[in-house]
């Protein structure tokens, strides 16, 4: 199957390595990955900030270059939820172009969500060893129902243990541009979910969505936590963890 | 209640300060959260009985003057009197002519949010009339001289020790630290407030169409005290609140205990109907119910109208993370809470909220555990767009949307733009590979360190064929 790998914007500028990992995991997946060279932002910066018609500009422009896949990956719950639940919601209007949305976004999935549901990959090439836990971002997780995905992945390797920490499914306090608008209170909700990331004592954090990643990472670093480590669930998978 | 929504920035800072408001709020995991969670599992068809709750509100707002006219005929079939309020100012002139008919000197009032949004005891007062609040966090707010900080527990923000001191001060008794002690002393005040009183004020959580009746959940037994010793009764409410039938409440009474409290239900359930019959040994002579808009008929039929299906469970603000962090009182009106950041700006005045909208994550845990599926953070979104439409948004935050947009939309540009950013970023980020500082986003580092990027974008490195 063609799968068209959309690597997010936070990921193409901050974490390439995550991209890559996102390849080797399709490919161990047999699935013949097609990266188009054009894809910048899938516009959720916008939507979320009520700049609609931006959003809408982004989701055509994601249309036309995603539309010919069998089906489109992305590493991140956020902008996963973003093609498939609220690409329609700005298309509500277009009958047309509505149906195209319905119809991309029901080909369009999270990453750990593609690999265990659709792909069904059991052998997972990385060889992580070692405790790790798992934060669930919140789109990802209420927006797409993943939740058991990535742990089922994870279970899948022997040497890994999940130390489940606390309130797991509590937001970061990320919220794209809401971390820099009240960043005092963002970052009061990134020092509960730090606590129980330490509280867990796995020594390493890892989940789906790069911008709560680098705003936990951040925090930990802040706080004078240069150990814990932080790790996008595909690098875990993909064995690309430096 | 005066709107200081607009003070929520500087709110929050104190807030997030207060120790004693934070070792408060950090019960509401346990009380509430917790709670709902213990019980909820009860309704074996929970989904299902959600849609046909979110149903029953549907119904009702989409025809909602008729639904109002029926419950009229039926309230005064029975001997009620039913009066429309467009403002809270309305509902301030309606009590207090009722009051001065019936020679009202006291009144007794059980929990009522909507006489928060109408400043109501401040009202009465002017008029003459002594008001006494008898729901226990109400009192307590009404002697310290505060606000509710949450919709069903308004005390929420307040110490066993807090209350304490206050009772001691307020009552001159010896101080009293046991929670059963405190209730007694309470108990021992108002009791002779509820005898003596000649109106009782309540809310009502629905007003039944088929039987004119009005409906209120409370667990102290104040409510029912409120509602049927004095001679005159006034209810008031939001004209949102009917619904067709006695079945339909209950379908809504498996849902809102259980959200709001963690209670499979309440202590009580008061059905008041009517007024005092000659074979009746109690209720009230008198039977007023007083409706309010306020804002709310302007969100019939738009974008908006899924707000009205709200039955004020709190479980959407219990859920909040924003809220447990900060609590209510931050958000400046009457409703806090991710519902409060929605009814706030539409009831009072988009200017006048202008943080609320983007206070949220949209982390979707409110829309999660709403028992009636109001999809609040679309409409925190959509709210965000009327904004945008209203030119609220600040010139940078604009300039900003309308450069990254423009970016994103032509790839090359935006390649070489990134390029450059990312390479900078990992110079700044130094040995330490981390930056301290991000102009721009100074909000996002002045409690954070951003890990410095690799170095290289993604689509160069894919272009050029190197793999990491």
């Amino acid at each position: 199957m063609r799968v068209g790998l959309f690597v997010t914007c936070l990921v193409d500028a901050m974490r390439p390595r995550i991209g890559f990992a996102a390849i080797e995991l399709l490919e161990a997946a047999d699935c013949e990955v097609i990266v188009p060279d054009r894809q910048t932002c899938c516009g959720q910066p916008g939507y979320n900030s009520g700049d609609r018609k931006s959003a809408q500009a982004l989701a055509l422009k994601f249309l036309d270059e995603f539309e010919s896949f069998d089906y489109v990956v992305l590493p991140s719950g956020s902008c996963a939820g973003m093609i498939r639940v609220h690409y329609p919601d700005l298309f509500k209007d277009d009958p047309a172009l509505l149906a195209r949305f319905i119809a991309l976004g029901s080909r369009t999935f999270e990453l750990t969500d593609f690999l265990h549901n659709v792909a069904k990959l059991k052998k997972i090439p990385g060889n992580f060893k070692g405790k790790l836990t798992y934060h669930d971002s919140c789109s990802g997780l209420r927006e797409l129902d993943v939740y058991q995905q990535p742990r089922a992945l994870l279970a899948c390797m022997p040497e890994v243990s999940l130390q489940e920490m606390g309130e797991s499914t509590a937001c970061c306090g990320f919220g794209g541009t809401f971390s820099v608008k009240y960043g005092e209170l963002s970052t009061r909700m990134a020092d509960n979910k730090c606590r129980h990331i330490t509280d867990s004592h796995a020594g390493t954090v890892t989940g789906g969505d790069l911008g709560c990643l680098l705003n936990i990472e951040g925090r930990l670093r802040r706080n004078g936590d240069h150990t814990t480590r932080v790790l996008h669930i595909a690098q875990i998978l993909a064995d690309k963890e430096a | 209640m005066q709107n200081n929504s607009a003070d929520f920035k500087r709110q929050v800072t104190i807030k997030l300060a207060d120790v004693r408001l934070q070792e408060a709020l950090s019960h509401l995991q346990t009380r509430f959260v917790e709670g709902r969670s213990a019980v909820i599992g009860e309704i074996h068809d929970l989904q299902k009985t959600r849609n046909a709750a979110a149903e029953i509100r549907d119904r009702v707002l989409n025809d909602l003057e008729h639904w109002l006219l029926y419950f009229e005929q039926q309230a005064t079939k029975r001997g009620a009197i039913v009066h429309w309020a467009e403002t809270g100012a309305d509902v301030n002139r309606i009590v207090a002519e009722i009051a001065v008919g019936h020679g009202v000197r006291s009144a007794v009032k059980s929990k009522s949010m909507v006489s928060e949004e109408c400043g109501l005891n401040e009202a009465l007062e002017r008029a003459g009339v002594e008001v006494m609040e008898t729901d226990l966090g109400e009192y307590i707010l009404q002697i310290a001289h505060e606000a509710p900080s949450h919709i069903v527990a308004p005390v929420v923000h307040k110490n066993k020790e807090e209350i304490s001191d206050l009772f001691a001060k307020t009552h001159r008794l010896p101080r009293k630290t046991g929670i059963a002690e405190l209730c007694r002393e309470a108990r021992e005040i108002l009791r002779p407030a509820f005898l003596n009183a000649d109106m009782g004020i309540s809310g009502a959580n629905f007003l039944i169409a088929e039987t004119g009746s009005t409906l209120i959940v409370t667990n102290e037994g104040n409510g029912r005290l409120v509602t049927t010793l004095p001679r005159v009764h006034v209810a008031i409410t939001g004209i949102e609140k009917v619904v067709p039938t006695l079945e339909d409440a209950s379908t809504l009474l498996r849902l809102l205990p259980r959200s709001a409290t963690g209670q499979s239900i309440t202590n009580y359930v008061s059905v008041l109907t009517g007024t005092k019959d000659k074979n009746d040994h109690e209720g009230p002579e008198h039977f007023h119910i007083i409706l309010l808009d306020n804002g709310r008929s302007r969100l019939l039929g738009g974008e908006m109208q899924d707000m009205l299906r709200c039955i004020r469970c709190g479980a959407c603000m219990n859920h909040c993370p924003v809220y447990q962090n900060i609590g209510g009182h931050a958000y400046g009106w009457v409703y806090p809470g991710p519902m409060g950041s929605i009814l706030t700006p539409l009831l009072g005045g988009m200017e006048n909220a202008p943080d609320l909208p983007n206070a949220s994550t949209l982390c979707g845990a409110c829309a999660v555990v709403c028992p009636v599926k109001i999809p609040l953070p679309d409409l925190l979104r959509k709210l965000r767009e009327k904004q945008m439409q209203l030119g609220m948004k600040s010139r940078q935050e604009t300039l900003l949307l309308r450069a990254w947009a423009w970016l994103a939309l032509h790839p090359g540009i935006y390649g070489m733009t990134t390029g450059i950013a990312v390479r900078l970023m990992r110079l700044l980020g130094g040995e330490k590979k981390l930056l301290h500082s991000l102009p721009g986003a100074r909000g996002w580092s002045g409690g954070r360190d951003f890990p410095a990027p690799q170095g290289m974008t993604f689509r160069e490195l894919y272009r050029q064929g190197k793999r990491l």
